[in-house]
Formats: structure tokens, C-alpha cells, sequence
């Protein structure tokens, strides 16, 4: 790892093997600890319903934090996932409602989740180029399109909420398969192809060489722009996706309200799944776990009765407590 | 350093590419607004630009100290928040009650964000956004999610509302104190040194003997201390605690202090700049503001979204051209 830390500030190094396990699958011992306090306590947390609305929520929190991780990977953060989520969200329905998709169904439907698909992507582009070809940091890069994505979104949309049924497209949001929920079976795929992508594909490798020390890895030769830019286009791209989903499962957008906030539940669910903020590492699955966790934290509180701006003060306890026992695993 | 017997322009300006582009722009916006809109140098419009700014001023300045170690504060606007609705709660025993009240509970804040960053070894961006979702929550939960009436009968909102001589609003002249206060701080202080020895290298710094620890614990509570004055004239100004405010506001002051030149990596950057940040980004506010008056364009909120980000971009550009070279990439060091 890149990360120099000097003995005398880390006593906390050479610590027991319990307290080492813990370390070690925090986050499992995390889940299993609120599974199990929900099934003693949370009425009706044993059912199917509770079971399909907590993956779909988490569906959309896991595609948005897995294309962060990937950013995160390279030592970089993605603000404008939020928005970029806006954006596609507000241009679907535009497109599929449009006098064109009413005449040409199949071509609509099409173009109604390619282009914003494609917008995304764009999106992608611009943060990464900043990024890496004009040596902004990601941080302040990303935050342009966090303050004008979704002012873009609303200008497009006159700030108006759109509703609408389409079948065709309201299956992203609300098809099955299985019986179990389409969004379930998409971040199944996602995070395989993108396992895939990082542990078995050069690609991948440079992009933990970028995160884990950016000069040795320029010296080896990896394309280091380019691979940044990749990471940030993959992560937009996701976000894009998110906005659909969540805008088929409402069967309706608002373009001040898609992927609200969505920037610090994928940051969170990242970090708990066990990215690191300085880079080099992008556990693909973790980080899904980490995005259940937060989901169900979130449950387990508004089933409960608990007011959400309680339930906001639990999440920081969480993100600070992960994080914490997650400084023993950097080595 | 500059040659003091040929004052070379080109090699000023090479020099402080970074804070110089931000007084250009700002010169231009300003001759812009006083060329095109009749009120733009009034002293109505003048007092009230001043005053909102205020607060975005003030967060700037504690956002600049966290930026300069290396750090960043994503907690600043949840704090303001927090801390308004505080001086609310206080309000009724007068100014000089809420506001220490108010400083205090943001100082407060500050030492957790900076206990979690130094005793706990959490990287600042995680840190400062759990504390920025719990005081967000915090400031729900002692409100009760409503805004809370200051008192009127004490001398709380003069503060917030009423100006020195008509012309310089309260706010703007206690934060004055602030930033010239902080500049000295900054600049001529051995305190100041430790803070850009921090950003600039904290392993060198920490070889050197410099305490660290104890400079960063530093910065996060000075944050804290100006998110916690700026919710002061926050509930004074607006005449209410606002639980609900504050949102987005850290990336405002992260923009201020970007656009004002500050090395987001750390060690490089001025308390001046970061103003003239701050008012830069203000004044395209205005400007959009006048431009509705006017009627000439129907300007949403929506479109002055995308202006703001598109201007942020171009100073970003305006700034890429000067400042180059290899730098470090992470944002937790």
C-alpha cells in the first residue's frame, strides 16, 4: 500500500486474534447481528413483502456504490452520481412519451433507456477527463455536474413531475424473475461482470495499480489516464441505470428528488463494505454487503418506529464504527 | 520572492496564477454588474450582498484552514444548522448569550470531527460526513424538524438585519474581525506555519517534531467555530432557527476556497483569495438575480443551477492553466 504510516501512531497494530477476526468480517458479524435483531424484534420482518421491498431498495444503493468503488479504487470520489441519476431519470420518460416512441413503441422504449444511457456515459467522460487529463481533483471535478446535473435535469423537465405507465418500461422497476425481482437479478449480473472485470482483466489490474500507487504504476506502463477515465464512465453509467430503475419503479419523476443523497449511501455502503478512500483496493461483493447494511439499518429503524432523523445519526454511528475497525485491515 | 527594485509583472502574475485569476474575474463581474444594472453599486444592494454572504464567507474561511492540512469539513452546513437552531433556543437572552452558545456548540462539533480523525485515524471525508449526517439529524431531532422563532424583543436580530453607520451590516463587520483575525493567524503566526508544514507534507512535518495532531484537532474546531457562528447570523438574519438549512453548503465553501486558489491537497493558499472565492461565486448569484429582474431572460432556479456549475468549470479551467506539474491525486493522506 501506498499509505506511509509511522509505528508510533498505530499501538492499535498488533492486536489480538479476536479482535483480529472481528477486523477481519466486521461487516458479516454486522449483518448476521441485525438480521438477528430483527427477527426477534421487527414485526412481519419475516415475510416476502419485507424481503422484496428491501431488495429492491437496495438494488438501486448496490449498482450506484459498486460504480463507485470502482472510482474510489483509483484514489478518486464521484459526487455526481446523484445527479447524473437525475438526469437519466428525467430523460427517459421524456423520450418514451414523446410523439415518436407513441408512433414507434419498440423504437422508443429503446432510445427511452439508450439515450440516457448514453447521456450518462457522457457524464462519465467529462469527470474523468477533468480528472485525469486536466489534473482536477475528483472531489472538485465531480462537483460540477453535482451542482448543474440536476439543474440540467430540471430545466428539461420545466421542474415538472412526470407521470406515466409503460409496462415495458416499468419492468426495470417492477418485473420479476423467478418470482424474485428483476433489480435483484441485474445487480447479481452487474457485480459478477464487474468481479469479472477487476480480478480477471488488465483493465482491472491497472486500476488497483492506479489506486495503490499511481507513479509505480505509470512507470510499469498502464495507461493511467485512460484508466481513470474508464473508471469514472463505468461509474456514471451505473448511475444511470439507478436513475431508471428508480424511475420505473415509481412510474413517475421528479427530477428534484431522483438519486437524492444517493452519493453519501454509496460512499457509506463502500467504505462499510471495505473500500479503501486512499485507493488500491475494490471489493466488488463487499461493498454490495455494505449497501445491504445500510439498508437495513434503515428498515430495521422506520419499521421500528424510530423518526428518520434518528435514524440519520445511527447511519454516522455505523460509517465512523466500520470505518474504525476497518483501519486494522489496510496492511 | 519578488525583485523589490523592478516589479515584474509577468513573474508576479506567473507566481500567483492561482490567486490572481480570482481578482480578475471578480474586478470583471463587478464592472459588469455596475455597467448593466442601475441599482448594482446601491448601498441597498451592496449592504444585503454582504450580509447573505456572510455566513458563506465565514465557512469559507474555517473550510480554507481544514483544506490547507490536507483535510476538508463536509460537516459545515449541518453545523450552521445545528448551531442556528441553538441561538434560537438562546435567543431570548440576547446576542450575548446565543452567540457564544452558538460558537461553542459548532467548536464542539469541530473536536469531534477532529478526535474522530485523530484518535480514531478515520480519513477526514468520512469523518466529517458522519458528523454531517448527525448534526443534520441532531438539528431535526432538538427542533422537532420546524423552524424556531428567535425572540425579537432582545437585541438578537440585530445582528442578522441592521447595519453600523447604514452602510456595513453587523455580520459583515464581525466577520471582517474573523477573516483578519484568521489571516494573521495564517500568515504571521507560528501556528500558521504548522498548519501549511501539515498540508504540505505531514510525514516530513511529524519528522520535524511539529505536533500534528494537535494542529489538526486545531482546524477542525476553527471549522466548527465558523459553521457555528455562521448558523448564529443564520438564525439572526432570517429571524429563525432553520434545522432544514444548510444543505450543500460545505461545497460552496470547497468551491470558495478552490476557486480562491487553495491547493485541495493542502499547504498552498490565502485567506484573501478564498474571499474574493467566496464573493465571486456570490456574485454570479446576484448577477443572475438582477438579469430576473430585469425580465430580459426568464432565469429559473433551475437554469441558475447549471450557470453556477458551468462558471465553476470555467474557473477550474481558468485555474488547470496554471497551476501544472505532477500532484497527488488521493484526497486522504
Amino acid at each position: 500500500m501506498s499509505t506511509t504510516e509511522l509505528p508510533l501512531a498505530s499501538p492499535s497494530r498488533t492486536y489480538a486474534s479476536g479482535a483480529g477476526f472481528v477486523r477481519q468480517h466486521g461487516s458479516l458479524i454486522a449483518l448476521a447481528l441485525i438480521l438477528l435483531f430483527n427477527v426477534m424484534v421487527t414485526p412481519n420482518f419475516v415475510s416476502l413483502q419485507t424481503f422484496f421491498v428491501n431488495i429492491s431498495q437496495v438494488a438501486t444503493i448496490s449498482i450506484v456504490a459498486v460504480g463507485m468503488t470502482l472510482v474510489i479504487a483509483t484514489g478518486g470520489i464521484d459526487l455526481s452520481v446523484g445527479a447524473v441519476m437525475a438526469l437519466a431519470g428525467a430523460l427517459a420518460p421524456l423520450i418514451f412519451t414523446s410523439e415518436f416512441a407513441q408512433a414507434y413503441p419498440v423504437l422508443g422504449l429503446t432510445a427511452a433507456i439508450a439515450v440516457p444511457l448514453v447521456v450518462a456515459l457522457g457524464c462519465g467522460v467529462f469527470n474523468g477527463s477533468l480528472v485525469s487529463l486536466l489534473n482536477v481533483q475528483p472531489i472538485i471535478a465531480t462537483l460540477i455536474l453535482f451542482i448543474s446535473g440536476r439543474g440540467i435535469a430540471q430545466v428539461l423537465t420545466n421542474g415538472n413531475l412526470q407521470t406515466f405507465s409503460n409496462k415495458a418500461f416499468s419492468y426495470l422497476g417492477t418485473g420479476k424473475i423467478l418470482g424474485l425481482p428483476f433489480q435483484g437479478w441485474l445487480v447479481l449480473a452487474l457485480a459478477i461482470v464487474i468481479w469479472w472485470l477487476v480480478h480477471r482483466t488488465l483493465f482491472g489490474r491497472y486500476l488497483l495499480a492506479v489506486g495503490g500507487n499511481e507513479t509505480a504504476a505509470r512507470l510499469t506502463g498502464a495507461p493511467v489516464k485512460r484508466i481513470k477515465i474508464g473508471a469514472y464512465v463505468i461509474c456514471a453509467g451505473l448511475a444511470g441505470l439507478a436513475g431508471l430503475i428508480v424511475v420505473a419503479i415509481n412510474s413517475a419523476s421528479d427530477a428534484a428528488r431522483i438519486g437524492n443523497l444517493m452519493e453519501l449511501d454509496a460512499i457509506a455502503a463502500a467504505v462499510v463494505g471495505g473500500a479503501l478512500l486512499q485507493g488500491g483496493r475494490a471489493p466488488v461483493f463487499g461493498v454490495i454487503l455494505g449497501a445491504v447494511i445500510i439498508q437495513l439499518v434503515r428498515y430495521t429503524l422506520l419499521a421500528n418506529g424510530v423518526a428518520d432523523e434518528v435514524a440519520l445519526v445511527a447511519k454516522a454511528g455505523i460509517i465512523i464504527l466500520a470505518v474504525y475497525i476497518q483501519q486494522g485491515r489496510k496492511d | 520572492m519578488l525583485d523589490q527594485s523592478a516589479f515584474d509583472l509577468r513573474r508576479y502574475l506567473r507566481g500567483n496564477s492561482q490567486t490572481t485569476g480570482v481578482w480578475i474575474a471578480l474586478a470583471m463581474l463587478i464592472l459588469f454588474g455596475l455597467l448593466r444594472y442601475d441599482n448594482f453599486g446601491g448601498a441597498y444592494n451592496f449592504s444585503s450582498f454582504l450580509n447573505y454572504n456572510a455566513m458563506f464567507i465565514l465557512i469559507s474561511l474555517g473550510m480554507c484552514f481544514v483544506i490547507l492540512t490536507g483535510g476538508i469539513d463536509l460537516s459545515v452546513g449541518s453545523v450552521a444548522a445545528f448551531t442556528s437552531v441553538v441561538a434560537a433556543y438562546m435567543s431570548p437572552y440576547g446576542i450575548q448569550v446565543a452567540l457564544p452558545c452558538g460558537v461553542a456548540t459548532g467548536v464542539l462539533i469541530g473536536v469531534l470531527n477532529g478526535f474522530f480523525i485523530v484518535g480514531m485515524r478515520i480519513p477526514p471525508f468520512i469523518a466529517t460526513l458522519a458528523t454531517m449526517l448527525g448534526a443534520k439529524g441532531g438539528a431535526l431531532i432538538i427542533s422537532g424538524a420546524e423552524t424556531i422563532a428567535v425572540d425579537w424583543g432582545s437585541n438578537f436580530t440585530r445582528l442578522g438585519m441592521e447595519s453600523a453607520f447604514g452602510l456595513f451590516p453587523w455580520a459583515i463587520l464581525i466577520v471582517a474581525g474573523v477573516a483578519i483575525a484568521l489571516w494573521v493567524l495564517l500568515e504571521h503566526s507560528s501556528l500558521g506555519r504548522v498548519v501549511l508544514a501539515v498540508g504540505g507534507s505531514e510525514d516530513a512535518s511529524r519528522l520535524m517534531g511539529l505536533d500534528v495532531d494537535r494542529t489538526k484537532l486545531f482546524v477542525y474546531a476553527l471549522s466548527g467555530g465558523c459553521a457555528g457562528l455562521a448558523g448564529v447570523f443564520l438564525a439572526s438574519g432570517f429571524g429563525a432557527g432553520q434545522p432544514l438549512e444548510g444543505v450543500g453548503w460545505e461545497l460552496s465553501a470547497i468551491a470558495s476556497v478552490v476557486v480562491g486558489g487553495t491547493l485541495l491537497t493542502g499547504g498552498i493558499g490565502s485567506i484573501p483569495a478564498t474571499i474574493a472565492g467566496a464573493l465571486l461565486l456570490g456574485l454570479v448569484f446576484n448577477i443572475l438575480n438582477f438579469e430576473n429582474g430585469r425580465g430580459t431572460i426568464s432565469m429559473s432556479a433551475y437554469w441558475q443551477m447549471v450557470i453556477r456549475g458551468g462558471f465553476l468549470f470555467a474557473v477550474i479551467l481558468l485555474q488547470t492553466r496554471g497551476i501544472s506539474g505532477p500532484r497527488k491525486t488521493g484526497m486522504t493522506q
